[in-house]
């Protein structure tokens, strides 16, 4: 029993922080059709924008928090402008290759300023444990739950109640019917890269903090995969749920059978579902019309 | 001067000729000539590139096969790859069959698990065939590296030397025997290739490419088009990740990442997808890209100390720009910027 709710929350903080690089992932994916390769390649640079900042900077951790959002509105919009823009209407695999090959440039990038080695940075969130339900808990797993939970309530409430959210959602319904209501859909797709690449931001950021500040949070973003076919690609709320599935049954499969298949299961799932119900679980079925 | 300003046909015979200039063949001349000399100019380090490219050639026709002419993105190849090199390293070390008998062997097993792995093809498109073939490739690598069987433990498969029926290739002569050996087998594939879209099976693939309901409409066989098209590339591919177990002597997991299958999507979009021909540019291309890259840092990193010592993220970043650039400027690749070349000086002096 011990096990079972240890591993429930780490599977859960695991599971938040996957929902929060998929919302990224699905936010650009519903307003501008792209799949992005390089989801996990946003989730370092946030985290090295928020290291440099925050440790080499010597900035106080809410102005750090500051730059690196600003860091990642001018990439997801310097991204979405010069590289993502010109290959509208072009064929999936080219969008997806451009996609590759960012992701290989933003990596070099971060391997030319800060090399492979792994970087210490202190602990932001407490490290000390607490007693849940007679199990000691890491209470920075906790905090991780708590955080993500705000910020995808955030994302929602921004979606359901405000301008700019209600114009992205009218984008991704239909994009000429947007643009005749006024809508500048160029203007939308330049928002949903920089939420998408803020969202990474925070997934970084949290995931640096539970781990460490290394090359290898890149390797996260792959598993967002499963996560968005799980929920479906164009789901919000698939996110957080297909975040949490796959975040549990990590945990679950490498606490109680073996961590190396943990790491594969994700992607049986994913072709399960790909086989059965190839849109997920909140995905919209899409009708081809000759 | 006067120039032919174009080609010219006076017969339908003449218009389906392979070749309708002189110039045509004076290139393929020219061309045979500088591989048939290659060997005994390259110094043994670029030869040794040279059979790399070799190799990788083979691959870059598979997987343009199956993207480039058929229309079905694919991440699977570093599997592929995967499943050839170690089936024909452990039929030929392990069996004891002879190495053709286990290459031939190795190219029809990774067309069977090509296909097997092509079937969510059937239901799927673009994106999300993607993301299933990426499936694939974790799939395939997870077997690979925790399936003890395949390296009896030991993580690795050590393959002899090669020795065909009695002759083995030696050490000092290592790299231009292997030349030998790769070029014909390398020429043939280009050529199988080529002409598989001469035959109406290669035609069914590209009007699946083209619009699939409409080629089902005129009676192409979608299953079949689909699952043939994963058979004939992984075949393909099986084949160079078999002499490349054979080339390398070893066989190792880390030979056969997701970066491996970037790499070859690299090489078909830079040389040009939908282009045999350019497959070929592209492999040529993206390897010699990092040997190029090593050269000008070594000459240029004594003055420079910045650059040599930054060298494997300068790679990385040229790797991910050259994708990035072709996408945007050509996105047809390398054949569609020499075929433009070649436009220009036979339509002269006119544009077009």
């Amino acid at each position: 029993m011990n096990t079972f709710i240890s591993l429930t929350v780490y599977g859960l903080a695991d599971g938040a922080i996957l929902a929060l690089a998929a919302l990224g992932f699905v936010l650009i994916y519903k307003a501008t059709r792209v799949i992005n390769f390089a989801q996990g390649e946003f989730l370092l640079v946030g985290a090295y924008t928020f290291y440099t900042a925050f440790v080499l900077m010597g900035l106080p951790w809410i102005l750090a928090s500051l730059v690196g959002v600003v860091v990642a509105i001018i990439l997801g919009v310097v991204v979405e402008r010069f590289v993502l823009r010109p290959l509208i209407g072009e064929h999936a695999i080219s969008v997806i290759m451009v996609t590759i090959g960012l992701s290989a440039v933003l990596k070099a990038i971060v391997q030319m300023f800060f090399g492979t080695s792994v970087r210490e940075q202190p602990k932001i969130l407490p490290t000390n444990s607490i007693e849940v339900a007679g199990v000691t808990v890491p209470l920075n797993r906790l905090l991780v739950i708590l955080l993500a939970g705000i910020v995808l309530l955030a994302f929602t409430i921004f979606f359901r109640r405000s301008r700019h959210g209600i114009a992205m959602r009218a984008v991704a319904d239909d994009q000429q019917a947007a643009l005749t209501m006024g809508i500048s859909v160029r203007q939308v797709f330049a928002l949903a890269w920089a939420l998408a690449a803020v969202s990474a931001l925070i997934a970084g950021v949290l995931l640096a903090d539970l781990s460490a500040v290394e090359q290898g949070i890149a390797a996260f973003g792959l598993i967002v995969f499963p996560v968005v076919i799980l929920g479906g690609l164009d789901s919000v709320p698939g996110t957080i749920v297909g975040g949490l599935t796959i975040g549990l049954l990590k945990q679950y499969v490498s606490g109680y059978a073996d961590p190396g298949l943990a790491e594969v299961v994700p992607y049986i799932v994913l072709v399960a579902i790909l086989m059965v119900r190839p849109y997920g679980i909140f995905g919209e079925t899409r009708i081809e019309r000759v | 001067m006067a120039t032919a300003t174009g080609i010219h046909h006076r017969s339908y015979r003449a218009e389906l000729r392979l070749r309708h200039t002189k110039a045509e063949w004076a290139r393929l001349a020219l061309v045979f000539l500088a591989l048939l000399v290659a060997p005994y100019v390259l110094t043994v380090y670029w030869l040794g590139i040279a059979n790399s490219i070799l190799i990788a050639v083979i691959g870059a026709v598979g997987l343009n096969i199956l993207v480039g002419f058929t229309g079905q993105i694919s991440l699977g190849q570093g599997g592929f790859l995967a499943v050839g090199a170690y089936s024909s390293a452990i039929l030929s070390t392990r069996a004891g069959l002879p190495v053709p008998l286990a290459v031939i062997l190795a190219v029809l097993l990774t067309a069977v698990i090509g296909a097997l792995f092509g079937l969510p093809a059937l239901r799927l498109k673009g994106l999300y065939l993607a993301i299933a073939t990426l499936a694939s490739q974790e799939i395939i690598m997870f077997v690979v590296r925790r399936w003890g069987f395949l390296t009896e433990d030991k993580g690795y498969i050590e393959v002899p030397r090669l020795n065909l029926f009695g002759w083995q290739i030696e050490r000092e002569t290592f790299e231009v025997q292997w030349y030998w050996l790769l070029l014909p087998i390398t020429i043939l594939s280009v050529m199988a290739a080529r002409n598989l879209f001469r035959t109406a099976l290669g035609r069914s693939f590209m009007a699946v490419r083209d619009q699939d309901i409409a080629a089902e409409a005129i009676g192409v066989n979608l299953t079949r088009a689909k699952v043939t098209a994963f058979a004939v590339s992984s075949g393909f591919v099986g084949l160079s990740g078999a002499l490349s177990a054979y080339y390398t002597e070893t066989v190792t997991w880390e030979r056969f990442t997701l970066d491996v299958s970037v790499l070859y999507l690299a090489m078909i979009i830079v040389g040009g997808l939908g282009s045999i021909a350019g497959s070929v540019y592209g492999a040529i291309f993206m390897m010699l890209l990092p040997a190029l890259l090593t050269e000008i840092g070594g000459t240029v990193g004594n003055a420079v100390p910045f650059l040599s010592e930054q060298l494997p993220a300068i790679k990385n970043a040229v790797f991910g720009l050259a994708i990035i650039v072709f996408l945007l400027v050509e996105p047809r690749g390398l054949d569609r910027i020499w075929s433009r070349m070649k436009d220009y000086i036979r339509f002269w002096p006119f544009r077009y």
